[in-house]
Parts: C-alpha cells; structure tokens; sequence
C-alpha cells in the first residue's frame, strides 16, 4: 500500500477517531481536529501538479482481488487530480466554515464529521480510481454517506423524505451503472479504464456497446442530477449548509460529470454519446435555470442553479466529443467546448461554493432564506453582500468575473455545432444555442434576484425570526476565498491553463494528444466583435427587462399542474408503486391454503404439459407392455370405484372406510405384482392410518360434523383432471421412452453371493442400500416426537402467558 | 385343471369384491360399512391364498396371517368406537 492509497482511504481512518475526539476533548469543537485531514491532503495532491502539468501520470497498484481482476488502482492524471484538489480544497474550505455554523453544544458534531469524512474519502477514491469495480464501490459510499448528510437532523420529516428520495435515485442510477460496468468487462475482460481505453475501437463494434453506454450515463446523470433525475437535488437542500456547499454544489454531483468525462475516451466515437450527453446537458441546463427563477428558498435557487450548471458543463461534454471527429487542431472548436467544461467546472465550485455558504450565513443571522421575507440586509451584511454579488455576477456570466469566460466560451461551443456536419446536428443542431441563450438569460435572471431581494429592496426586519447582523470572522473566510479565486481566475485565467486545464483536457481525450498534437489553452477576456459578444450583450439587456417585468409573467409557472412536474411523476410512482405491490399481494396471498394449492398445481400442469408439447416428448410404444389379467381388471375396477365414490361421499365416515378399501385393494395389487412385504406393510399401514383418521374424524368439533357433500366447484375439478391426465401422460410417455436396462439384474446375482440373504427387498433395505433406510427410521423417529411433542406440550405456551 | 378352477375361484372372489364394496359405498348405516370391510379383508385373504396357489409360492402366507388378525382387530375397533365413541379407554385405572 502505497502513500497514495493511504492519502485516499486516510478520511476513513480519520473517521474512526473522529468520535473519540468529539467525547475526549469537549471544550474544543471538533472540527479544527477534522480540518487538519483535508488540508494535508491538499497538500499531499498539490505536490503531483508538476507531474501531471508536465503530461505524466501516476499509477500505484493495491491488490485486492487480483483473482477477479480487482484491484485498488489509484491512479492520478489531470483529470483526477482537478478533482481530488477540488475535493480536499473546498472540502477545507467547508471544515473550516461548518465549524463556525455548527454549534458544538447543540449539535451531534461526532455524527457530521464521520459521515463528512466517509463522503471526503468516497469521493477522493471514485476520481483516483483506475478500477471499475473500486470506482463503483467509492461512488456507493458517496450515495451513502450523502444519504446519512442529507438526513443529518434526522427528526424533521423533509430531512428524512429528501434524504430518502436522494437515496432511491442515485442507488438506482449506480445500480445502472455497476451494469454498464459488468457489460464492459463481458467484452473486454478487464475492469482497468486505462486499459479499456486502449480497446475503444473494438468496443465500439461490439453489440452491447450501445447497452453499456446507456447504463453507465445513468449512472452519471442521476448523480449529476441531469433531467429528468435531477430531482433529488432541490430536496437534498434540507441537509445543513456546509453539506449543500460541499455535496451539492463542488462534489458529488460533480462525480456524474466526472465519470462522463473519464468514459469519454471509451464511448465518445459514437454519435449516440454525442447526441445523449449534449442534448440532454442542455435541456437539463434550460430546465434547471427556468424553474430557478419561481424558487423563492435561497437554497432552492441554488439547488436548481446547480441543476442548470451541471447540465451546462454536461452539454459542452458532450460536444467536446465531436472534436474526435476531426484530424487537426488547427481551428478545433470543438476542443474549446472541452476546455470549457473544465473552466466552467473549476468556477462553479468557486462561486457556487461561496453563494451556499453566503445562503447559510444569512440563514444563521436571519432565521429564514425566503427571500419574501428578505430585503435590505445590504448595510447590516456588507462583506456577506459582497460575496453574494461576486457570486451571483460571476455565475450570471457577467465580466469580469470567471463565470463570463466560462460562459462565453460556452456560447462559443454552442455556436459552433452549426459547423458541424456529423450525425445530423446541423439541422436538429439548432437548438444547441438557442436554448443556450434562452438559459442564459434565465440564469441572469435568478442571479440577479439571488442578490436584489436579499439585501437591497426596503427591508422588513419585523418578519424576520432574529435581529439580523453581520456573521462571525471565521464564517466570512471560507466565502471569501473563494470569491477572491473568482476574481483571481476571472482576471488571470491562464493561471489555471497550463497547470489545471490542460492535463484535464489531455486526460478526456487522449487520443488527440497520443497522436502527437498539443492541447493550447488560452483564455482571454477579450476576442472582438464575435457573435458570443453579441449574444452575452443581448442575455443582458433581455435578462434586465424579464426582471423588470417579473411580476407580470411569473403566473406561468402556475400553469403547469402539479401532477406533470417530475416531483409529481415520483411522488405519485413511488405512492402508486407502494399501493399497486401492497393491492398485488393482497390479490395473491390470500392466506387460504386452498387458492396456494391451486397455484401450484396450475403451474405444475401448465409448465410440464407445454413441456411435453414443447420438446414433443409424448410418446406410445406398446412393445413392451405386459398381458393384462381378468382379476386385475376387476380389482382395477374396485379399487376405482372406491376412490371415485370417496370425492362423492356424504358422509366422513364413509370417506374413512373407503380409504380403506383403496388402501387394501393396492395391497392386493402388490400380491398380484408378487411383492409380499410390501403388501404385509401396506396392510398394516393402512389399518393403522384408519384408525388414525377415525381418531381425527371423532375429535372433530360438533358444528363442522354436519353431514354434507364436498361442494363442486368447476375451477377444482378441472385442475385435479388437468393433474390427473398430467401424471398420466408423463407416465405413458416415460414409460415408452425407456432409455437403458434396469441395474436391477445386479442385484439378483448377488444378493446370496454378496449380502448372504435370500430376501432381495430386505436385502437392498438394510444392505446394497441401507443409508436411505437409515433415515426413514430417522423420519419415523422424528414423528413419533413430534406427535408426543404435540400432545403433551400444547399447554404449554399458553399457561406462560 | 387346477390353474383352470383357481381363475374361475378368483374371478369370482372378485365378482364378490365388487358387491362387498358397493355395500361399502352404499351403507346404509355405518355398521354396515364396516362389516363390508371386514369380509373385504377376508376375501383378501381368500384371493391371496388362490393367487399363492397359481405362482406356486408360499411367500404370501404371512399375508394371510396378517390380513386375519388385522381384519379381526380392525373389526373390533370399528365395533367399539361405534359402541363406545372411544377406541382406547382411559378409564381403566379407575
């Protein structure tokens, strides 16, 4: 084990002593002992930029499995280590912050930071994993340890719904994905990514490679939260700030873009991936920025501000893509829509990082983010405005924060797929920037709201629960770092170039760089008169006169009925689903022994008649039958005139003494067929057994004595003749199928010679096969018990109470 | 001649089964049933014995023991449960 894989699994360990810490040292709060975990790490992780800058990786190798293929492969290239940084950068960031928010006296701190150390841990093993199965094992673990964050105040009820909800569709998703990831190996025999790049050629030829690809970008966009999954994430707000920071903003929901972006190499040939990722990137980007603006939950903003960003960064993905398609660089937009997806992805977890934590500080010294009862905090809060105005600025794509590079950049890919003459895009392609625009102009929207009915408008302190004042030192200096990364970027871009972006580019299209072309990123405020200019100038000006007139047009959001929104689909599923199982059972189990039978024997005859109709099995020979004798047939006759006269009994004693007859006449039966001990044990038998059934027929109670037919029903006499013509069929038919001689001559050489007996069925009981009999006896013994069991301790129970 | 006259014996010991087991069904008191029962037993042995005549074996004898003490136990038993409403009496230590 190397010093990597302990840096990765090191939050779990931490996490072991993190309760111990809590009860040992209860005057300090325990998140400056949990701090020191993320901080080392980034520090550790900072280390490798030189190495992966300069288009080197690093893999170290645990075995684990190694006899299924499964090992802990941590391996780091740019694509990783952007993560990991992110992760164990802002996850410092949200150490340092939460412990100003959480109160150690009122909250249960131990339970936080374990599962927040679980998840830090998780999250660090999915992006460092070259192992598909680890990768899976890491990214259930995020699923988990989420689900654990989410219900955190685990005593209120929509803690506990979105936490529920948060769980059924990312498992669902990872469910998927562990598929896709079992349809991969099928066929290329190996679970190692790298290795899995290098066979995309012949995977693409492969006929679940399509399957594989759908299953796998399930997995991605649940926990990306893309449409129509993104549900969870609004829902997943009730978990505590510093948790929505971290998971639902910089994170986890990050991981679905991360695994698009690491399978990219592998699925992106294919113009399904191309046409999946993008479109539904953008949909999810205009679906997530329209419903952000009826939001009036600060964090509800943000969570579908965040839905909407995802799909963004999905769709330049996606897009990205189609710069496999060409051979040179020279002019390669489509490698910019990849850059993108990486600058904008750095950015987001800055300005969305600090808008959560900007959201939570006005929460804490409010009492409530509805921004109806918010307004004019802008002189109580100056430093929590600021940030919340970089923040927003930045996220709305205004200049000069980093959101406008990205964002530009961004229209630059979009318009860019007019160009572009593969898979049908130029004609459907039209709606890339077109809802782009219309995205953008509704994520300026919301920004702009975020901001101006927070803090200016007139206030109305009198609504708010507590008297509102500026937050505490040390909750201000996590925002404020990362709102000065989102100037620092903004105005110097490239210092993320080289270091950052590039290996990460290199890393989601490798092939490029494999033959021999350089990735050159260059980002620069300022390109001319281009058309993304125009459209940012144009989102602006729209952007202000919607937010002018919002009071006018807001009433359309109340048009869509509640039972079509996607939260409506899941309630009403999941509701549906639980009363549609629970009416399912209800139908089935019906508790009567006698509706089980009938399953039974339906199933019995309808599986082994369609068998036999199947396979054509039935067969009639008669050349090996036997002379039927005339006192067989009468006994014949007897014996089923007895058992046909049982069902039509009237009375239970008659139905008694018939049995008895049956039973004698098969007796008879094995004196005909010259088997005198079973005949001697079959009349014993059945003596006994009647008077066992007259014994039962006399304990009866006196009501259900009533001497009375057994009632005909139509379905029972049907099955019992299905069965009954069943049992036969496949009697005549093995009988006439005999495949090879009885052993039984074997037996008759040596049953003197071997055994030293002369009864050959006595001999075969007790010698040639006397472990069954062995058991029987066991059988036997075992009644006998029972029965005594049952008699004698009936009482029992019921005198103990 | 004397494999003739055991088939001609055995069927008619079937003919007899027969009418023994119509009784058996028809009743119509349960003291006829099982007086049906009990001659079905002894035709058992009957049939058993012919049968033991024409396979030339005396294998079957124990059969015919067993099917007549079983017959007569079997008998009783009905007898007293009619009788009695009980087989075996609990009283007997009284």
């Amino acid at each position: 084990m190397s010093l990597l894989h302990l840096a990765i699994v090191l939050p779990f360990i931490a996490a072991v002593f993190v309760p111990f810490l809590f009860k040992g040292f209860r005057s300090v709060h325990t998140g400056w002992f949990v701090l020191l975990v993320p901080l080392a790490l980034f520090i550790y992780f900072i280390q490798y930029m030189p190495v992966t800058s300069s288009g080197q990786t690093v893999s170290q190798t645990f075995e684990w499995i190694p006899s299924l293929g499964i090992n802990f492969t941590a391996y780091v290239d740019g694509l990783g280590l952007l993560f990991a940084l992110l992760i164990t950068g802002i996850g410092s960031l949200v150490v340092l912050y939460s412990i100003y928010y959480l109160a150690k006296e009122k909250e249960a701190l131990h339970n936080f930071y374990v599962y927040l150390l679980m998840f830090m841990g998780a999250m660090l093993g999915v992006v460092l994993s070259d192992n598909l199965i680890v990768l899976y094992m890491f990214w259930e673990f995020t699923s988990i340890s989420s689900f654990l964050l989410i219900g955190y105040w685990y005593d209120k009820e929509r803690s506990r719904y979105g936490a529920q909800k948060s769980m059924l569709i990312t498992v669902f998703g990872g469910l998927s994905m562990l598929g896709g990831i079992v349809l991969l190996y099928l066929m290329s025999g190996t679970f190692s990514i790298r290795e899995l790049i290098g066979m995309s050629d012949q995977l693409m030829a492969d006929p679940l490679f399509i399957m594989a690809m759908l299953l796998v970008l399930l997995g991605a966009f649940t926990k990306s939260a893309q449409f129509p999954f993104h549900v969870w994430l609004p829902d997943a707000m009730e978990a505590p700030t510093p948790v929505s920071a971290y998971l639902h903003s910089a994170t986890m929901v990050k991981a679905g873009i991360y695994l698009v972006a690491r399978m990219s190499p592998i699925f992106a040939e294919s113009g399904v991936w191309l046409w999946l990722v993008a479109g539904f990137g953008i949909f999810t980007l205009f679906w997530g920025s329209f419903n952000a603006v009826k939001q009036t939950d600060l964090k509800g903003i943000l969570a579908y501000s965040t839905v909407s960003q995802l799909g963004l960064i999905m769709s330049l993905l996606g897009l990205g893509a189609a710069a496999l398609h060409f051979d040179t660089l020279d002019d390669n937009m489509y490698m910019t829509a990849t850059i993108a997806a990486v600058f904008h992805l750095i950015n987001h977890a800055t300005f969305k990082g600090s808008l959560f934590m900007m959201a939570g500080i006005v929460d804490h010294e409010t009492g409530t983010r509805d921004i109806r009862k918010l307004g004019g905090l802008v002189n109580l809060m100056p430093i929590t405005f600021t940030i919340a105005i970089i923040g927003s600025f930045s996220m709305a794509g205004l200049p000069p924060f980093n959101g406008f590079l990205s964002k530009e950049m961004f229209l630059t890919g979009m318009i860019s797929v007019f160009e572009l003459d593969l898979f049908n895009l130029n004609t459907w392609g039209i709606l890339f920037p077109v809802l782009a625009w219309i995205a953008s102009v509704f994520t300026f929207i919301y920004s702009i709201k975020l901001v101006f009915k927070t803090f200016l408008g007139k206030p109305q302190f009198d609504k708010l629960p507590k008297k509102p004042h500026e937050a505490p030192i040390g909750m201000l200096i996590s925002p404020l770092i990362l709102v000065s990364l989102v100037i620092l970027f903004g105005f110097f871009p490239n210092l993320l170039a080289n270091s950052m972006i590039k290996p990460a580019v290199e890393s989601i299209l490798p092939s490029l760089t494999d033959a021999g072309q350089e990735v050159y990123v260059n980002i620069y405020f300022w390109h001319g008169f281009t058309p993304e200019l125009f459209m940012t100038l144009g989102i602006i000006l729209t952007g202000i006169i919607m937010y002018a007139t919002l009071a006018k047009w807001q009433g359309i959001y109340n048009r869509i009925p509640e039972r079509f929104t996607i939260n409506g689909v899941y309630d009403n599923g999941l509701e549906k689903g639980e009363s549609g199982s629970f009416r399912l059972n209800e139908f089935i189990m019906t508790g009567y022994m006698r509706s089980y039978l009938i399953y039974i024997f339906a199933f019995f005859v309808a599986i082994l008649l369609s068998t036999l109709g199947v396979r054509d099995a039935f067969a009639i020979d008669t050349s090996n039958l036997a002379e039927i004798r005339i006192y067989e047939v009468v006994l014949a006759l007897v014996l089923v005139a007895g058992a046909i006269t049982i069902l039509f009994a009237k009375s239970r004693l008659t139905s008694i003494v018939l049995l008895g007859v049956v039973g004698y006449s098969v007796a008879l039966f094995f004196v005909f067929f010259r088997a005198p001990d079973l005949a001697l044990t079959q009349l014993v038998i059945e003596t006994v057994s009647v008077a066992l059934f007259l014994l039962c027929f006399y304990h009866l109670p006196e009501i259900s004595r009533k001497e009375e037919r057994m009632k005909f029903k139509i379905g029972n006499a049907v099955i019992s003749i299905l069965v009954g013509i069943t049992v036969t069929l496949i009697g005549i038919a093995s009988y006439s199928n005999q495949s090879f001689e009885s052993i039984s001559q074997y037996h008759i050489d040596n049953v003197y010679d071997l055994a030293a007996g002369g009864n050959m069925v006595n001999v075969i009981l007790v010698d040639f096969r006397g472990f069954d009999t062995l058991f029987e006896i066991c059988v036997l013994g075992i009644a006998a018990l029972g029965i005594y069991a049952m008699v004698n301790f009936r009482g029992v129970r019921r005198q103990k109470g | 001649m004397l494999d003739m006259s055991v088939y001609i014996a055995l069927v008619a010991f079937a003919i007899a089964m027969i009418g023994i087991v119509f009784r058996a069904i028809k009743g119509p008191s349960t003291a006829d049933r099982v007086i049906a029962l009990d001659s079905l037993g002894i035709s058992l042995i009957a049939v058993t014995a012919l049968f033991s005549i024409l396979l030339r074996t005396s294998v079957f004898l124990e059969v015919i023991l067993l099917l007549g003490i079983l017959a007569f136990i079997g008998t009783v038993a009905f007898s007293k449960y009619i009788e009695k409403g009980a087989i075996i009496d609990r009283d007997r230590h009284k």
